[in-house]
């Protein structure tokens, strides 16, 4: 990227040394009424739900949806091709519902395959993942967050935002380092 | 300050890790192996494992070209060491599983020094057990006949069938095993990604890592759906061994019909397991010098689960016995004495079962070998722990083959009697595997990190802020605070 393209603010980043300076620190942000902001740490801390004032995640009722699908799909799966297409009469089993009992381990294993597969999709829809490019990564500190550091993001979109008194805010709540964050302007 | 993973001292609890250890040792402990030159014991381990997967290829090769009789399989006993060699190897991966999602849910937060490891294991041994029912088959290039595709003879298979209940457990478990471990690998590659200085290995590592950037927004999701993952796990992976035991007890062969074989089965999958993981971790503990991260502890705790795995499977051998004598059926009761035990009657050659060695060999590696830890001298000792790990390894094997091979070689009728012998392509494609195993072992050590960074990082005793020290819930906590600044 050359030196003399165009840039715009993207983010402020505070960066915190512990988990409890960054959990007292999001307390006081969300306390401001920030909307677009986050929480960056090496591992997920507990209770920062409760200081980032985060609803609770919805991903158990997606896996629970898919969950239900699989079970759906394996029965139907096999009264068609057992029982509707090509009867199948093998071992004193009839072919029909009856012979319910052999289908529980398959109808099992397909609710075990598509929650699975609904909670790792679901969790990529929630968590809007994979996203390689993100204004973030322009920080050279930020590399620090998969390692030892605690920072807390909040991005221009906030209906908040403002260059100073952003910056006030987070200064207040006791970082190590406060940086404004730019992005090239496409 | 308290927290959760503070050892309560009076009982005699201690720090999981060495007290003192912080988040940038544990970065830097698991990061430099893949960032430095692979030590001289790596390529000791990974150029013979690197021959023996060309042995295992030689040997498909070779069966694919001339049919499943290079093997020794024949009339009666037509299910050998291919399906002994199945079932060890499924068996093998059941530790991952336990130790990734039923020690999870338990809260048991020692697994996170032992659990990507486990788990990549798992998805290595079920890649190599799968090898086997597929060329069992016979034409292997018709296995496309086991799923539920259309296929030229318009016909479906047949659900009723063990077998292919076996398909479709197998299958699921190794699909969830893969994902479980890819999700649990992505804030780790992330770690990777950070602290890479090369453009190439900040790209791989970039692409895996998903654009991971640590967010609590994400962490939130993230750790809910490992959550989901530990549920489905946990009744999954008995099911799959259930479901490869329903293969046998199913049957009508005497030995095999047996209403233990579930729990049996999955107690012993979990037994093998643990002595496997046991195995590597002791090799790799010593080749990267990890340890501050897999403790005499860990060792100390994996110990205790083959002692009481070891003691289920013993007490399961000695049920079988009990109801091959209370259930009166003297077909049972000869396979046991006869076949296994090597006591009774004699054949009409007047021979005693061909193989009731192989039954005293699995009888001393599998329960009496693990009684040794009742010891807690022996238990923490690592030279002993090996030994007896390779042995637990080899009587589990044992196990396997007893199971088929002692009951399809002397059943119901003596006119249909015969014994096996192992051909040289047996013996070789079963080490073969070794090699894949091993190879991709060898692989994911030196490329992926092998502890779980962020979850180590989670377990440290200053890792988590103690907020609820004024109340149990956020509106109180949010009470305690400043008011925000005037804007």
């Amino acid at each position: 990227m050359s030196e003399n393209q165009q840039k715009r603010p993207a983010l402020y980043l505070a960066e915190y040394e512990s988990p409890e300076a960054l959990a007292k620190a999001a307390m006081k942000v969300r306390d401001a009424g920030y909307k677009n902001w986050d929480c960056h740490s090496p591992y997920p801390i507990h209770g920062l739900d409760e200081a980032m004032g985060l609803p609770p995640t919805k991903l158990g009722i997606i896996s629970f949806i898919c969950a239900m699908l699989g079970l759906t799909t394996a029965v139907l799966m096999i009264w068609y091709m057992n029982v509707y297409d090509y009867p199948l009469i093998v071992g004193g089993k009839p072919a029909a519902m009856s012979s319910f009992p052999s289908m529980v381990p398959i109808m099992f294993e397909c609710t075990i395959l598509f929650t699975g597969f609904g909670t790792l999709f679901g969790m990529l829809h929630l968590t809007r993942l994979p996203r390689h490019h993100h204004p973030i990564f322009e920080s050279d500190r930020f590399e620090a967050v998969t390692d030892d550091k605690f920072f807390i993001s909040i991005e221009v979109e906030d209906p908040k935002f403002d260059l100073d008194r952003t910056r006030s805010l987070l200064e207040s709540t006791g970082p190590s380092h406060v940086e404004l964050v730019e992005e090239a302007v496409a | 300050m308290a927290s959760v993973n503070t050892p309560i001292k009076e009982i005699g609890e201690t720090y999981l890790l060495p007290e003192g250890t912080t988040f940038h040792d544990i970065t830097e402990t698991v990061s430099r192996v893949t960032e430095n030159p692979a030590p001289r014991g790596w390529w000791m381990l990974f150029l013979p494992s690197l021959a023996l997967l060309g042995l295992m290829t030689a040997c498909i090769t070779y069966l694919l070209a001339f049919g499943i009789g290079v093997w020794g399989n024949n009339a009666p006993v037509y299910w050998a060491w291919d399906i002994t060699n199945f079932v060890w190897w499924i068996g093998i991966g059941h530790a991952g599983t336990l130790i990734s999602a039923i020690l999870f849910l338990f809260r048991q937060n020692w697994r996170t020094s032992i659990n990507r490891f486990a788990e990549a294991m798992t998805v290595f041994a079920v890649l190599c057990a799968a090898i086997f029912p597929a060329l069992h088959t016979g034409r292997p290039w018709f296995d496309y006949y086991l799923f539920p595709i259309p296929n030229q003879m318009d016909l479906w298979p047949n659900f009723k069938s063990p077998l292919m209940w076996d398909v479709f457990a197998v299958n699921t478990y190794l699909t969830i095993s893969v994902i479980f471990w890819l999700v649990g690998l992505i804030p780790d590659f992330a770690t990777l990604r950070d602290r890479s200085r090369g453009l190439l290995r900040k790209r791989i590592y970039g692409f895996l890592a998903l654009g991971w950037r640590g967010s609590h927004r994400t962490w939130q999701h993230y750790e809910r759906a490992y959550l989901v993952f530990a549920a489905i796990s946990t009744p999954l992976v008995l099911s799959v061994h259930s479901v490869v035991s329903f293969d046998f007890a199913t049957s009508i062969m005497p030995g095999w019909h047996t209403t233990i074989f579930p729990p049996y089965f999955v107690a012993g999958a979990v037994f093998s397991g643990f002595a496997l993981v046991l195995t590597l971790l002791l090799i790799v503990r010593s080749v990267f010098g990890f340890q501050n991260i897999v403790t005499i502890k860990h060792l100390d705790l994996m110990n205790k689960f083959m002692l009481a795995t070891g003691t289920m499977v013993g007490y399961a051998y000695a049920m079988e016995f009990f109801i091959a004598w209370y259930s009166g059926n003297p077909y049972e009761s000869w396979v046991f004495l006869h076949n296994r035990l090597g006591f009774g009657q004699l054949d009409s050659y007047g021979n005693w079962g061909p193989l009731y060695w192989a039954y005293w060999a699995m009888v001393s590696c599998n329960v009496l070998a693990p009684q040794l830890f009742w010891s807690k001298k022996l238990r923490t000792n690592i030279p002993v722990m090996f030994v007896v790990s390779i042995i637990i390894n080899i009587g589990m094997w044992f196990e396997r083959y007893v199971i088929i091979a002692t009951s399809l070689n002397r059943d119901f009728l003596p006119s249909s009697w015969g014994d096996f012998t192992a051909t040289p392509v047996d013996m070789g494609l079963y080490l073969g595997t070794f090699g894949l195993f091993f190879t991709l072992f060898l692989l994911f050590v030196r490329w992926i990190p092998m502890f779980a960074i962020a979850e180590l990082k989670g377990v440290l005793p200053h890792a988590h802020p103690h907020l609820d020290d004024h109340g149990h819930d956020g509106a109180k906590a949010k009470g305690e605070l400043a008011p925000a600044p005037a804007e």
